[in-house]
């Protein structure tokens, strides 16, 4: 057996990733190999740094190879160390912190960096550029607390950078120096289009906009245009064109163009060095997408492990990766002498959809608005398909062209099995439909596992569903609703619709009317029902007890021994010598095991028998305290930090608003528990940005977040708005909460919520229209009166006497007597 | 019939489909009205960690165990796929309004 080979990597981005992958799979254990890389983090996705930014995904979500995966290849990764240079003579090369490492071959993956345009001020800090994590970092931490921000370039890049911070909060303006968006892949009537669709989620557009300054003292302050005008900003991201990595290779003696000159083997002009990715020069061309790359990635492979293969360039599709925009373009698609274009508008679905000829080929097409045919175009732009036959109906797609009907899965089954559905992992039809059939996979999830295809920038997800559908027929419905249980067939979004359509009103009305498979329900049903119509018919509907988990029928949490904890309301986490003392007391009386501080600034008290629960709500009412509802789908704590009253850095009342909002919301039923904080500053000592709903308190008001959690996910919240006074904060607030308490699933928290229904559609009901907000507020308040009052005291009062009491007890002592 | 038959209670003191106690010596015991109006005695103790299936929700002729969600079927005492187990039943007499429930099957075992 030879002995191992040493391959030295240059980079840890996503094309050399792939290479390894490809080559671990076809020569296991023909190199030693170890990478440096510049950033300090493990392989990953970088098409998914914008939903990182716009919040829908988390950095875990797109790491590519985690550590193990590393370790369980063999593979050195060298974390955070540049390479400044390579000795081609000694076949060596050589990292910033002195490490040497001696190849036999060498991969050169060095990817490429954003162009910065030097005008003056380009270095102030709180100028950014968008390529890796930590300038995704940096963006959240300044959209944190809102203001103004700048991207320079209306390319894919920048406009993703735009709708991530608009989406964070931020006042967004995009400066772009050409007339249309996205002009390289968009022709000017899409670039409109898409324009006016940012415009109308409040971003700023500016075209024909040449940057003359950056402005600012210490920090950026603002962009001057060379026509005078200035735009305020507290943040500027260039995302202007990216420029490949290829100074270490030139200095080394390679070839270099404009990146690092490759043959079709992807070797350089030294045969033992390969270069890989955006760094690489093909052709006269550079690339900027990963289709490409992977493919060179394989290629790579395949040579490094003995065989030889050829990458050829062909052309490229292109996707904008904003939630709830439909674009798409490929090919060539400008206009030209012996060119022909086919165009279909229609206006009022704002569709538009051009397509480019030369003789019987098609060419390039654009789509904006209805994405479906993409694949299809793009198949027969590949391969060079004869139109002729089909040309007089090919834009309205394979529906039409084949003469068969139109349904939605026409365009998926007509393409050929080797089309590519998933462009980023470069998963073709065949495969995805095999993988279905052999596997027995039913769901996306399935196929993302198996197959990668979607698992990525998620753009073709559509299609892999159409896929499922045709292979699976009735096994899969890509519309495919989930139950609320399995009593029905209905979700959750449709029986809260029916309930209001129908005006139902009791629990065995829904089930009766909405036919209901069980006689009675289930454990998940049954409280959701109850939930919906409570919410639904305030001050009409009657709830109904036994459709309450344990904890909400007896107002305490139950334990693992069938013993309960009880926990007072400590209003904002404030609590006195009387209230403390009445605490004591009950312990000592009812001889309660133990005593925590829980984690939302109150006291539990657990181990309390069942039936010693009234007499320990007596107590506690007696001192003033009424139920903290730690065990309910309900308001929970309001979290606050001391403020104004002691802290030398509180801007406003923390503690005094939180009590406040407590006081105002406390009893309210919600779709599923609310946890609130307020912070003094942002330093945020009472973790209000964690919270369901937070607020941070600033010198000019107050910071409205929301849709935070802490729990079984981790995620920052959302900025809302920022009000200036008190009054509004609440009124917001409220609002909000009860827009969740309308729209919310049974069991659904705010962040996932907010994230189903979308922020915006948050922020203009509760923020932008004025009246709604009120309307909101009022039925809130009207819900409330039915609400606020202590279910201890109730109960201490006698009310479901029964639950807390055996029914008899038997002794069979005297029996056996 | 030989047996331990006592009274416990009348089906009016049991909300539809809800339950109570009894409580014994031997243990407590779970009494459950149906919303059909069946009445069932079975072990107040889960077959999984010994959750209290009194303080559960009541669904046709079913509980769902208050702890971790197992679902026992009330008239069988045995718990519903796809988790396995058992609870020991206790057997019922309705006269009138009255229910009666024989206890041997606990005292045998307290003994
Ligand atoms: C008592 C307390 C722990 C403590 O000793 O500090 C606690 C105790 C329980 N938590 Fe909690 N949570 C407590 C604060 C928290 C916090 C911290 C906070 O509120 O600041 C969190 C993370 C924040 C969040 O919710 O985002 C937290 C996240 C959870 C979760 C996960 C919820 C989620 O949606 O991710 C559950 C499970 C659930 O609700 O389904 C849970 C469920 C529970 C239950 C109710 C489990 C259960 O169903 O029986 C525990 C009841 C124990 C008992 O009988 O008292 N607890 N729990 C805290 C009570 C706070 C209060 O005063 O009301
Ligand atoms: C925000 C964003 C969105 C994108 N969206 C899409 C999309 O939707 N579709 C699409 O196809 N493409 C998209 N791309 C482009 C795609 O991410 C890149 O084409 C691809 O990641 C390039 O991979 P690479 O391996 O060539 O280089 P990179 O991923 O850039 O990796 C190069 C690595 O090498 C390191 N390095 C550089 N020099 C050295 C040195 N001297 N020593 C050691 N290490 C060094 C760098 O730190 C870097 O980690 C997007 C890119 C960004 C930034
Ligand atoms: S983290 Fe919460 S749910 Fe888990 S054991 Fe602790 S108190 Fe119970
Ligand atoms: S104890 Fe009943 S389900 Fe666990």
């Amino acid at each position: 057996m030879p002995a191992k080979q040493k391959l030295v990597v240059i980079g840890n981005g996503m094309a050399p990733g792939r290479a390894l992958e490809k080559l671990f799979e076809a020569a296991p254990d023909a190199f030693d190999v170890t990478i440096f890389n510049a950033e300090t983090r493990t392989n990953y996705d970088r098409i998914l740094l914008s939903p990182v930014l716009s919040g829908e995904k988390s950095f875990e979500d797109i790491v590519i190879h985690g550590d193990g995966w590393y370790e369980r290849n063999g593979v050195t990764l060298l974390k955070g160390h540049k390479v400044v240079a390579i000795d081609r003579a000694a076949k060596t090369v050589t990292s910033e912190r002195g490490i040497v490492a001696p190849y036999d071959k060498l991969l050169i993956a060095t990817g490429s960096s954003p162009v910065i345009i030097p005008v003056p001020g380009h270095k102030l800090p709180g100028v950014l550029t968008y390529r890796d994590m930590d300038d995704v970092s940096a963006m959240m931490v300044a959209a944190q607390s809102g203001g103004a921000a700048v991207v320079i370039g209306g390319g894919l890049l920048g406009l993703e950078a735009a709708a991530g911070l608009k989406e964070r909060g931020m006042n967004v303006t995009v400066l772009h120096l050409m007339p249309t968006l996205m002009e390289r892949q968009l022709d000017p009537t899409a670039g409109h289009m898409l324009k006016r669709e940012l415009e109308s989620r409040g971003i700023t557009v500016i075209t024909e906009a040449n940057t003359e300054e950056i402005i600012g003292e210490a920090y950026v302050e603002g962009v001057r245009l060379k026509d005078g005008r200035v735009i305020p900003a507290k943040l500027v991201v260039m995302a202007v064109g990216i420029r490949p990595n290829a100074a270490l290779a030139r200095e080394a003696g390679l070839e270099v163009g404009r990146g690092i000159l490759v043959d079709p083997s992807m070797r350089t002009s030294d045969p033992d060095i390969y270069a890989v990715g955006e760094c690489v020069e093909f052709n006269g061309s550079v690339y900027g997408l990963v289709a490409p790359l992977y493919e060179m990635a394989g290629v790579i492979a395949m040579g490094l492990s003995g065989r030889e293969a050829a990458f050829v360039d062909s052309a490229l599709a292109t996707k904008l990766k904003v939630t709830g925009i439909n674009l798409f373009s490929a090919g060539d698609f400008a206009e030209g002498e012996g060119r022909d274009e086919v165009v279909l508008r229609d206006a009022r679905a704002g569709v538009y959809k051009r397509l480019v000829l030369q003789g019987n080929r098609m060419l390039g097409a654009v789509l904006y608005g209805d994405t479906g045919d993409g694949p299809w175009f793009f198949q027969m732009i590949r391969e060079g398909t004869d139109v002729s036959d089909i040309r007089e109906n090919l834009i309205f797609g394979p529906a039409f062209v084949g003469g068969g009907k139109a349904d939605s899965g026409a365009a998926v089954s007509a393409l050929p099995d080797t089309a590519e559905i998933c462009g980023c992992n470069g998963v073709c039809k065949g495969k995805i439909v095999g993988a279905i059939q052999d596997g027995g996979l039913t769901s996306l999830d399935d196929v993302r596992a198996h197959t990668k295809a979607s698992a990525s920038c998620g753009s073709c997800t559509g299609l892999v569903e159409q896929l499922l559908t045709l292979t699976l027929g009735d096994g899969y419905n890509p519309a495919a609703v989930k139950p609320l249980c399995t009593c029905t067939d209905l979700s959750h979004a449709d029986v809260r619709r029916l309930i209001v359509a129908k005006a139902l009103k009791t629990v065995p009305d829904v089930m009766q009317a909405l036919e209901w498979k069980s006689s009675g329900g289930c454990a998940k049903c049954k409280p959701a029902l109850n939930y919906y119509l409570l919410s639904n018919w305030p001050g009409e509907y009657v709830d109904d007890y036994q459709s309450r988990f344990i904890n909400e029928r007896v107002h305490a949490n139950i334990q693992k021994d069938g013993t309960y904890s009880v926990v007072p309301r400590m209003w904002g986490g404030m609590t006195s010598a009387r209230e403390l003392r009445a605490i004591a007391d009950v312990v000592d009386k009812y001889d309660i095991p133990a005593v925590k501080c829980t984690g939302g600034q109150r006291i539990d008290m657990l181990g309390v028998k069942k039936e010693d629960l009234p007499g320990v709500w007596s107590d506690l009412n007696a001192a003033g305290m009424v139920s903290g509802h730690a065990y309910g789908k309900a308001l929970r704590t309001v979290k606050t930090c001391v403020g104004t009253d002691w802290c030398r850095f509180g801007t406003q009342d923390s503690t005094g608003l939180g009590i406040r909002i407590e006081k105002f919301m406390w009893g309210s039923w919600t779709p599923a528990k609310v946890k609130m904080a307020v912070s003094g500053c942002p330093r945020n000592c009472a973790e209000a940005t964690c919270k369901d709903v937070g607020v941070i308190c600033v010198d000019s008001g107050y910071e409205i977040h929301f849709a935070g959690a802490a729990g079984l996910d981790i995620k920052g919240t959302e900025v809302l708005c920022h009000v200036p006074t008190e009054d509004l904060a609440l009124e917001t607030i409220v609002a909000l909460t009860q827009l969740y308490r309308e729209q919310g699933h049974y069991l659904e928290r705010i962040y996932k919520w907010a994230k189903r229904v979308g922020i915006e559609s948050i922020r203009e009901a509760v923020v932008v229209d004025d009246e709604n907000r009120a309307a909101l507020y009022e039925r809130f308040v009207y819900s409330q009166q039915f609400s606020q009052t202590d279910p201890w005291a109730e109960r201490v009062d006698g009310k479901d006497a029964h639950e807390f009491a055996p029914m008899r007890h038997v002794s069979f002592r005297e029996a056996a007597e | 019939m030989s047996g331990l038959w006592r009274e416990v209670g009348t089906i009016g003191e049991i909300p539809a489909a809800g339950s109570r106690v009894v409580r014994t010596d031997a243990g407590d015991v779970a009494i459950f009205r149906t919303a059909q109006g069946a009445v069932h005695a079975i072990e107040d103790r889960c077959p999984h960690k010994a959750g209290p299936l009194s303080q559960g929700i009541v669904h046709g002729g079913r509980v769902t165990c208050p702890l971790h969600n197992w679902v026992i079927d009330l008239a069988t005492g045995g718990v519903i796929g796809p988790d396995e187990g058992c609870v020991r039943t206790l057997p019922l007499r309705l006269d009138g309004e009255r229910i009666l429930l024989d206890f041997s099957v606990l005292v045998r075992r307290a003994a």
